[in-house]
């Protein structure tokens, strides 16, 4: 289960935050910073990720900095789905 | 009559208490919005909850639910950092809260259904058992009325998300007793909320004052002054409203708006509570807010 493409991962975490916001965002810009997003917008980010990349957020995964920026989601979403893979599931 | 709020002592670090040990182990009844949520932050302080509803799919979909608000108070870094989430039991009659240490009401905002509410689960308790009821307009002398010892029922009106606002408004009624003050108190300070305590009137103080003024908000969207996104944006811009009145009563939930602000005008006379068009065709067109997945704003209904 090697070889996720990160690039991929990004550009679906980049679509889902325009189309829910109206809003073009930089892959490094903190949402939800002042004059950004709404923090229960975070819970948002946390389901659609799940979703759409079949991974599971939980436990200490679950806090607001993994979902600050596109590129901190990205990051986690490849970890969980590394990690998933290496255990075979 | 306000009160200084207590700094709360952390009183569940324990990693796992059981259920039986703790000093609390209250009934929630009504598992709609605010049922869940009192629910959720009971039980991410440690606090095991009998919730209770009559409407079984509702009642089905409460675990779902709670554990979603769960997450989002973890996320947000709103729960106790040690300790682990309470037992949770669901029932669709009152039969299991004899032995609670409280009971939070949080059926529909209509006066006979929380009487009626009320009248049962005060037969059932043991006397001297707090019966608190969140309702946000209806004066709790009235409510108090019909319980069989008015000087168990107090207020609280817990804002939503209840995890994420951290006061609670706080009601004493003309009959409610001092016990029964001291225990609202000693549960919420288990809740880690900050405490105002305020005298017993329609709508209170919050909903007293914010009700109308989001009924303005609508009114002013319906004569076409503004969009609600321009309404919001200067309440949050010039004002300093965390959220806009309108996102608010999306929170909120139209349906229980429209419930209160006809409590309120009822009981007040006042114009500005008789609910607008605006609102009333909304609520015609389940347009009821974040739970509908459509208010005054659209939500994802996957993610709502």
């Amino acid at each position: 289960m090697n070889g996720f493409d990160a690039g991929a991962t990004e550009k679906e975490i980049l679509r889902f935050l325009e189309a829910r916001t109206k809003r073009t965002w930089g892959t490094g810009t903190d949402l939800f910073a002042s004059g950004g997003l709404s923090s229960l917008f975070a819970m948002e980010l946390v389901v659609h990720l799940e979703k759409s990349f079949g991974v599971s957020v939980r436990g200490a995964d679950l806090r607001l900095d993994n979902f600050r920026t596109v590129a901190s989601m990205t990051g986690l979403v490849e970890r969980l789905r590394a990690a998933a893979g290496g255990t075979g599931e | 009559m306000t009160q200084t709020p207590h700094t709360a002592p952390r009183p569940h670090i324990t990693p796992h208490p059981h259920p039986a040990a703790g000093p609390h182990r209250i009934a929630v009844l009504g598992a709609g919005v605010m049922g869940v949520g009192i629910t959720a932050l009971a039980l991410g302080h440690g606090i095991p909850v009998l919730l209770v509803d009559i409407d079984k799919e509702r009642l089905g979909r409460a675990r779902d639910d709670i554990d979603r608000e769960l997450r989002t108070a973890q996320l947000l870094g709103r729960l106790p950092a040690a300790g682990g989430t309470a037992a949770l039991e669901l029932a669709t009659d009152t039969g299991g809260v004899d032995d609670v240490t409280a009971v939070v009401e949080a059926v529909t905002e209509v006066t006979e259904v929380k009487a009626g509410v009320l009248a049962d689960v005060s037969a059932r308790v043991r006397p001297g058992t707090p019966l608190i009821s969140n309702t946000s307009s209806i004066p709790i002398d009235e409510l108090a009325g019909h319980a069989e010892r008015p000087e168990d029922v107090a207020g609280t009106h817990f804002m939503n998300p209840p995890y994420l606002i951290p006061t609670v408004e706080v009601v004493r009624g003309a009959r409610t007793g001092e016990g029964t003050m001291a225990a609202v108190s000693t549960l919420l300070t288990a809740l880690a909320r900050d405490q105002v305590v305020v005298r017993d009137a329609p709508g209170f103080v919050t909903s007293r004052v914010l009700h109308p003024m989001i009924n303005d908000a609508a009114r002013v969207v319906q004569e076409g002054t503004a969009t609600p996104e321009a309404v919001d944006a200067l309440m949050e811009g010039c004002l300093g409203h965390p959220t806009g009145p309108l996102r608010t009563a999306d929170l909120i939930g139209i349906d229980n708006l429209v419930d209160s602000l006809r409590v309120l005008h009822r009981r007040t006379g006042d114009e500005s509570c008789r609910p607008c068009d605006l609102l009333l065709d909304k609520v015609r067109q389940g347009e009821l807010g974040r739970k509908s997945g459509r208010g005054f704003y659209a939500y994802q209904e996957e993610n709502r």
